[in-house]
């Protein structure tokens, strides 16, 4: 029989990603309704801390593979691993992030184990009665969702989406087991050759995972007035996205493309300045949840999207905007 | 080198439209397309083909009108197209699709390097790329931002293929043997237009056409019978939220988003 639910933590130079918490969490509630033991996968170099850490967090067991090769994602060891520890462990359900690394691995473990998965999970529930996982997500575009069920094959297999749910809070009291598997060389051998990582600008790092983001459209009308954005962006911590029509024009690299096309992300706030709001803009942003637009037509599509709709013009607003924030800032300073 | 390219037939999602009154969408009669990021992925293999010289072959598996999907291809510049279409291989989900697909490449001979969007626009799962890659047991390089460069086999040297990968961290700079299987994002080109010529030559190109009995499948391992996922139910999110609308001074304007941001603690 086939027993508990799985997640695979992700880390970065040891320390853990926000988004294994938030697996965490949602994986908490699906073992705690199914009544099984809630784990959590971490590969890595050097990341004992890390697998205590997942347990304060919720995990009640840790499978910590330890090795140099594990020390940034290589798809060879990683998967080598991964389909190993399932063998022996045969879980239920595997839940991963819809990041770039949980989005190579769970498709290739999915393939090689002959099982379901589905990508970009916005809701995971188990179903009365079967015990099945009820997988949502959204399709075209976010204007269609859907529930997908995986009914005979094993392991249950899904990503979520970064943002999608709040991390589960830590408990330095919480006590788990952490088993640490000893694999043999084999296992790390890669055809694959790391050659090294360029760092994107400051500034475009991770829109994905940014909890606000100032994202501009065409209606800036010149890239030098990405300096506001800019701006605004650093005053709300935020990170900036951009609609395809900044992109092609230039104006801001593909990184920042929010949308069909683009990245998709669900920060707390979005704040759109100069987008119309095409539905393939929307695509990428509507999972966020408060949205704020600017847009000096009032028949803007993004409007339709918008917790708060402003009509008017960029160019009086935003160096207001910002002045505003900055005298803000100087009184609590 | 002989490169393979895999493109999906989409409903275009230029045309779809939102029902203002139900907020949800309508799909009826919406033509259909090459899937967009596709294009990249054809437009690569044509540049790499132009460099090494070879045959690019595109392959589709959809309803007999992705034909049109491959036309595109064709008037782009491909050599050869190939169309997996059989009413069994209906209702396949990514493993299905993944599964018939590299019986189809394993029919083909051999390849040096497949190329496939980072997504389809209509599942938009990005899984049928790294799955297909697995099933053929090939190095999957995802996300794949430029080739910076490649050597093809020569002889009894096996070739390379070295890339930049876009992830959340930056670009990271990877190295796999020839043969591999790519997911190209949009930033790795920017696709050409088909010419004149190429559309006439795509008229007169004959696509290939094969069925489930010229894969060797059987009905259990493809279509709705070989997905290990079953979709039970499907359902319209509603667009619009409760806004709140200003139409005010900018100074005013400022005041409001400002009271929004603190109501929300935002700041
Ligand atoms: C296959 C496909 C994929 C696509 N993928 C994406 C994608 O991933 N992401 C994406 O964003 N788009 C995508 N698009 C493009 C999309 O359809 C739109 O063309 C694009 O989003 C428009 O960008 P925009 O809103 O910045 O520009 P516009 O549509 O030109 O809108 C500019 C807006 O700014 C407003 N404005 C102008 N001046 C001012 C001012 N001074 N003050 C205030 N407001 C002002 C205008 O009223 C207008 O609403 C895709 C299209 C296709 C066909
Ligand atoms: N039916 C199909 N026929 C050919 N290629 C496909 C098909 N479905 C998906 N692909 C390829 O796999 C990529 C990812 O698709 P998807 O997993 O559906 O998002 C696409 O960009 C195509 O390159």
């Amino acid at each position: 029989m086939d027993k508990g639910v799985w997640i695979i933590a992700e880390q970065w130079n040891g320390k853990l990603k926000r988004v294994s918490f938030e697996l965490l969490s949602r994986a908490r509630r699906l073992a705690d309704k199914l009544g099984e033991p809630l784990s959590a996968v971490l590969l890595g170099h050097q990341v004992e801390e890390a697998a205590q850490e997942l347990i304060y967090h919720g995990a009640d067991v840790v499978y910590l593979v330890d090795h140099p090769k594990l020390f940034q994602f290589d798809p060879d060891p990683y998967v080598s691993c991964l389909e190993r520890l399932i063998h022996e462990e045969r879980p239920e359900i595997i839940v991963a992030a819809a990041t770039t690394t949980g989005r190579t691995l769970m498709p290739i473990l999915a393939a090689r184990l002959h099982t379901g998965l589905t990508a970009d999970c916005t809701d995971l529930d188990i179903e009365e009665g079967t015990g099945l996982l009820l997988q949502t997500r959204p399709a075209i575009g976010g204007n269609v969702m859907a529930t997908i069920e995986t009914p005979s094959h094993r392991p249950q297999m899904a990503t979520v989406r970064p943002r999608s749910c709040k991390p589960s809070p830590r408990d330095p009291f919480r006590s788990g087991k952490v088993i640490v598997k000893d694999y043999p060389d084999e296992l790390f051998t890669s055809r694959f050759k790391l050659l090294g990582l360029e760092k994107l600008r400051e500034e475009t790092v991770n829109i994905e995972d940014a909890e606000v983001v100032v994202a501009v459209g065409k209606g800036i009308g010149k890239p030098e007035n990405l300096k506001w954005i800019r701006e605004l962006a650093e005053l709300l911590n935020g990170a900036i996205g951009a609609s395809r029509a900044v992109v092609d024009l230039g104006w801001l690299p593909y990184p920042h493309q929010v949308g069909l096309s683009g990245k998709t992300v669900s920060p707390r706030l979005y704040l759109a300045c100069g987008i119309s709001g095409a539905i393939q803009h929307l695509a990428g942003m509507r999972g966020s949840e408060l949205v704020i637009a600017i847009n000096k037509d009032p028949r803007a599509q993004i409007f339709k999207v918008a917790d708060l709709g402003v009509i008017g013009d960029l160019n009086e607003i935003l160096p207001r905007l910002i002045q505003r924030l900055k005298s803000l800032e100087v009184k609590q300073g | 080198m002989r490169i393979l390219v895999a493109v999906k037939y989409v409903p275009d999602t230029d045309e779809i439209r939102i029902d203002e009154a139900t907020g949800t969408m309508v799909r009826e009669g919406i033509p259909g397309i090459i899937n967009p990021l596709d294009l990249y992925a054809v437009e690569e293999g044509l540049r790499l083909k132009e460099k090494w010289g070879g045959e690019i072959v595109a392959l589709s598996m959809g309803p007999p009108k992705a034909t049109e999907a491959l036309r595109e291809a064709l008037s782009m510049g491909v050599d050869r197209a190939v169309l997996l279409t059989d009413r069994r291989f209906a209702g396949s989900d990514t493993w299905a699709t993944a599964h018939t697909l590299s019986k189809a490449v394993r029919k083909m001979g051999h390849f040096d390097l497949i190329l496939c969007g980072e997504r389809a626009t209509d599942g938009e799962t990005g899984q049928v790329g790294p799955e297909l890659g697995a099933m053929l047991d090939l190095p999957v390089i995802t996300y794949v931002s430029r080739i910076e460069d490649l050597r093809p086999p020569r002889g009894d040297e096996p070739g390379w293929i070295r890339c930049r990968r876009l992830t959340e961290e930056g670009y990271q700079r990877i190295e796999a043997p020839l043969p591999a299987l790519l997911t190209v994002v949009k930033e790795i080109n920017e696709p050409r237009l088909p010419t004149f010529r190429g559309k006439s030559r795509a008229r007169r190109t004959e696509i290939e056409v094969l069925s489930l009995e010229d894969l060797a499948l059987s009905p259990q391992e493809t279509g709705l019978q070989g997905s290990p996922t079953r979709v039970v139910k499907v359902f319209y999110p509603r667009l619009t939220r409760d806004t709140v609308m200003v139409a005010e001074s900018p100074e005013k304007s400022v005041e409001r988003i400002i009271d929004f941001l603190r109501e929300h603690k935002l700041i």
